[in-house]
């Protein structure tokens, strides 16, 4: 039950059970008679498949069943946007830990030790692991139509446009794990009709369901999907991971069948954010005024599509920043490789590019000698201004003014070495220094990207809106198939629930696919368009409660039933006066009504220049990072972030701190210590004792300022929240290393070594150092 | 192998233990206990800390068979009455809960970290939890919800006396 009304720090519903650990996330689930699935995985990122022989696993203690391709019902691949990934490999696996065969036991352990017993016969072949040469006509195709999975152009101004000042850089992106805490897990449950129940967490249940629909050759009201509790998301749950696999054996045993990853299988069970190689050339004017960009953005999209298509587009939309700038040409591509298949991650696209066009512009600010938050407010964008794509900016854009006040945010104290504090020196309490060759240096970027579903997609989301009286009071259940992840929707569909119908008891229902679809819990969109949605339906029962009680009392207060509306669980004159209490009016009576939410629709980028109104919102971020670097060492401590951020209107002002400070956690770690380390397409680091993330110690404070500008055309003039913070904070602290040390740090993660100069080795992209490029840019190499 | 156990002041005796499940294993799907996680089952995330006679462990890392005639506490067990103990009372109020799933953990660790420091500055706080992950928050309102729990605490104490 929430109480609450948008705009109040509302307390979550589900905290209580998560504090108390009782809250049921899907690898908690249980139910008599439950078999566990186990996958069996590709120890090649590319090899051919001879045979496949199950004997001896079907033989194994305890295994009810053993799956492979020829074992799919309906339709053998799927995909978000491509169909193009096997439900289990069929003939050939394209990358290391794809899924070949299933089995289903009494014990987990023994579906994992009859996993090994399944014996595949494999020819190796040579993987194609550099997107680069993936490009090139001669490479081998991994996929029938070749390896581009999209390529997109831009073409914005005069394409040969020349300047006074020219800077130019390369820029490499790691590839970064969502890393959620909770692992992919369901359960499946046969309901003995050839139908099948799954208790699953995901971002978006409808769409889960229409793959499995095509995929289980069954109609989409005989695969139903519950919510189960959720440990977070980030991207890694838009794709199908276990779903398929546990229905599959499930229908097969008839038994219900729970698969639960274990840490290592999730790195190889989810996408990741691409890996991305940008090459830009920025032009201006000796004032500092944007003349041209050229970029050129390479994305590694793995051997899967995934949501690659979307990611790249994004990566070339913003592919500027938030800056105005007459000309323009930007060229991006995302390829299939044999490394792991890359896909959504908070940020989408906008990350990887916010690193290149934010170290340009402290490039182009070095070659002007000019102050680089000043340059970026000469060329920051405004309300009216238009994207390279030709798209207006309507409403608030306030870029100057983020940049403006995360610059007058009063700077931390200088790192004082009398007395020492270990814990605050880069090294912490390993005693690495005692503040001998630490170096402070600051840095600032600013970012965007757009919020929704983009390029003519029909991004809607459902809701169902019930009034009624439930032991003498009004009572409002709100039913969406929304997929709370952590972010706090529930909380926020309740408030809205509450403000709109002025009914302090409401509950939000458990998200199923009994109601429409939500649309995916992704692109900071849901509260937005599933709260969208919910704000329609209650207005519509409003409407038919307020219909009553015109009836009902209308005729003897007319000029009072003009302005009737719903407070504090009753009826209100236009003049504050209660006309009647909601319980009353109602009685027995339960008004319900369903609306779906439909945005305003946007269109697809015109192949050839990328001119499109291509996205419903857009959102703005800007950080400033302080950091303290052990030059000698390379180990780096940052000491405060600070943000600005425009939300529109902050639904719940808590929850919108969380987000701000959740998302400027991962820009850290991709910025410092988080990189899926792939070596001819294996991954060296699947676990958490190897993939660094950051801990308490790493995150600095964070000084926030949240802005309520409003958007013109959402609801409650909201916009979308969670993905800036994880745009601009990673360049920040970058920037801010590069001016404590000089260094050019083309590449993130930033490594030691990277920051310490041990001279030029020679090595692959990733592996060994890289010469340092004079500050203020020398050509790309 | 036969386990026996006390576990939130219960005496437990469990059957069939494999001598290589972990203590997490047994609390989860042995005993129905759910509320230690299973984020990375390798002692990195802190998502299964539990008290193993009065030691703040990661319940991974211990084997189901080292927890015989031992006393173990784990998130379920730090209730108050029907009531929430303040650390869960705090975290609640202090935005420290996103998806939750490193929150049992937390919960665990601010338990034991303010029994041994009532009033902890901010880098004790950090210190102390440097071993739980979390992927959600940023940590900000952690920290927040360990100062709120331990002056509340230290305010009871104080009422007490």
């Amino acid at each position: 039950m929430v109480n609450g009304r948008v705009g109040d720090a509302v307390r979550r519903p589900d905290a209580v059970l998560k504090v108390k650990g009782d809250f049921p996330y899907s690898s908690d689930l249980q139910v008599e008679g439950m078999l566990w699935g186990a996958t069996v995985r590709s120890p090649h990122p590319y090899a051919r498949i001879v045979s496949i022989d199950v004997t001896e696993a079907l033989a194994s203690p305890g295994v009810r069943a053993v799956l492979t391709h020829q074992d799919v019902p309906g339709r053998k691949v799927y995909g978000l946007e491509i169909p193009d990934q096997p439900v289990l490999a069929i003939d050939v696996v394209r990358y290391w830990g794809e899924a070949v065969a299933l089995v289903a036991a009494d014990h987990p352990e023994q579906a994992r030790r009859a996993a090994h017993k399944v014996n595949i016969d494999y020819q190796v072949l040579v993987p194609l692991t550099d997107p680069e040469v993936a490009l090139t006509p001669d490479a081998v195709r991994l996929h029938p139509d070749g390896n581009i999975t999209r390529q997109v152009k831009i073409r914005h101004g005069d394409q040969d446009a020349h300047a006074d000042v020219v800077v130019t850089g390369e820029y490499e992106i790691g590839m970064q794990d969502q890393a959620p805490l909770g692992p992919e897990s369901g359960l499946a449950v046969p309901d003995g009709e050839g139908g099948v129940d799954l208790y699953i967490a995901t971002q978006w249940l409808h769409v889960d369901r229409d793959q499995l629909a095509a995929c289980l050759a069954l109609p989409p009201e005989k695969v139903r999907l519950t919510l189960a509790g959720v440990g977070g998301a980030f991207g890694a749950r838009e794709d199908l991971s276990m779903q398929a696999h546990a229905c599959m054996l499930a229908l097969r045993t008839g038994r219900p069948v729970k698969i639960v990853y274990s840490r290592p299988e999730s790195f190889v069970g989810h996408v990741h954010r691409h890996p991305g190689r940008l090459r830009y050339e920025h032009g201006a004017s000796r004032d500092g005024s944007l003349v041209y960009v050229k970029a050129r953005i390479l994305l590694d999209g793995g051997a899967y599509a995934s949501s690659s298509t979307a990611v790249i587009a994004n990566a070339c939309c913003f592919a500027l920043g938030p800056y105005e700038c007459p000309n323009a040409t930007i060229d991006g591509w995302v390829v299939y490789t044999n490394n792991p298949p890359c896909g959504a991650m908070r940020g989408f696209g906008s990350v990887q590019n916010c690193y290149a066009h934010e170290a340009q512009m402290d490039k182009l600010a070095h070659a002007l000698d000019m102050d680089p938050v000043d340059l970026r407010i000469r060329n920051a964008m405004k309300t009216g201004c238009t994207m390279v794509t030709g798209q207006l900016l309507e409403g608030p854009v306030p870029v100057a003014e983020l940049l403006r006040r995360v610059r007058d945010v009063a700077m931390p104290p200088a790192l004082t070495t009398d007395p020492v504090h270990l814990t605050d020196m880069p090294g912490g309490v390993s005693n690495t220094t005692h503040g001998e060759a630490v170096r402070r240096g600051v840095g600032y970027a600013v970012g965007f990207k757009n919020i929704g579903y983009s390029e003519g997609f029909d991004d809607y989301s459902t809701a169902r809106v019930r009034l009624s009286v439930a032991g003498g009071r009004p009572r409002v259940e709100v039913h969406t198939a929304s997929a709370e992840v952590g972010q706090g929707l529930v909380t926020v569909q309740a408030q809205i629930a509450g403000t709109e119908l002025g009914v302090s008891d409401v509950v939000v229902l458990d998200a199923d696919t009994s109601v429409g679809s939500a649309g995916s819990s992704s692109a900071s969109r849901q509260t937005y368009i599933t709260g969208g949605a919910v704000k329609a339906a209650c207005e519509a029962v409003r409407q038919r409660v307020l219909g009553l009680a015109q009836a009902e009392f209308g005729g003897r207060q007319a000029e009072a039933a003009a302005g009737l509306r719903l407070e504090h669980n009753a009826v209100v004159s236009g003049d504050g006066v209660v006309v009647v209490q909601l319980a009353t009016l109602l009685g027995d009576e339960v008004i319900e009504e369903t609306r779906e939410f439909h945005p305003r629709q946007t269109s697809r980028l015109d192949p050839e220049t990328g001119q499109a109104n291509a996205h419903l919102q857009y959102a703005f971020a800007a950080h400033r990072a302080v950091v303290d670097v052990d030059t000698e060492l390379g180990l780096v401590k940052v000491v405060e972030l600070a943000t600005a951020q425009d939300v529109g209107k902050a639904i719940n002002p808590q929850a919108v701190e969380g987000q701000l400070e959740g998302g400027a956690a991962q820009g850290l770690g991709l910025a410092l210590m988080e990189e899926i380390q792939v070596r001819d397409g294996v991954i060296k680091n699947a676990s958490f004792t190897d993939y660094l993330l950051p801990t308490i110690l790493d995150m600095p404070p964070l000084r926030m300022q949240v802005l309520e500008l409003g958007d013109p055309h959402s609801p409650y003039g909201l916009k979308g929240v969670g993905e800036p913070p994880t745009i601009s904070s990673g360049p920040a602290i970058v920037a801010a290393i590069r001016a404590a040390t000089g260094r050019a740090l083309a590449r993130v993660p930033v490594r030691p070594h990277d920051i310490v100069d041990t001279g030029p080795r020679g090595g692959a992209p990733g592996e060994g150092l890289r010469p340092a490029a004079a500050h203020g840019g020398s050509p790309p190499a | 192998m036969k386990v026996g156990c006390t576990v939130n002041g219960e005496a437990r005796i469990v059957d069939q233990v494999w001598e290589g499940e972990s203590l997490l294993s047994v609390l989860r799907e042995r005993m129905g206990l759910f509320g230690s996680k299973n984020a990375c089952e390798q002692g990195e995330c802190g998502s299964c800390s539990v008290y193993l006679d009065g030691t703040l462990v990661c319940a991974c890392l211990v084997l189901g068979g080292q927890a015989n005639g031992r006393e173990i506490v784990t998130v379920e067990g730090l209730l108050e009455g029907e009531g929430l103990h303040p650390v869960q009372e705090a975290f609640v109020e202090a935005g420290a809960v996103q998806c939750g799933f490193c929150t049992p953990g937390l919960i665990v660790a601010t338990h034991d970290l303010l029994r041994r420091v009532p009033e902890p500055t901010e880098m004790q706080v950090r210190e102390a939890l440097a071993g739980n992950i979390c992927r959600c928050t940023g940590y900000a309102k952690i920290i927040d919800a360990v100062h709120l729990a331990a002056r509340r605490m230290v305010a009871l104490q104080r009422a007490a006396i």
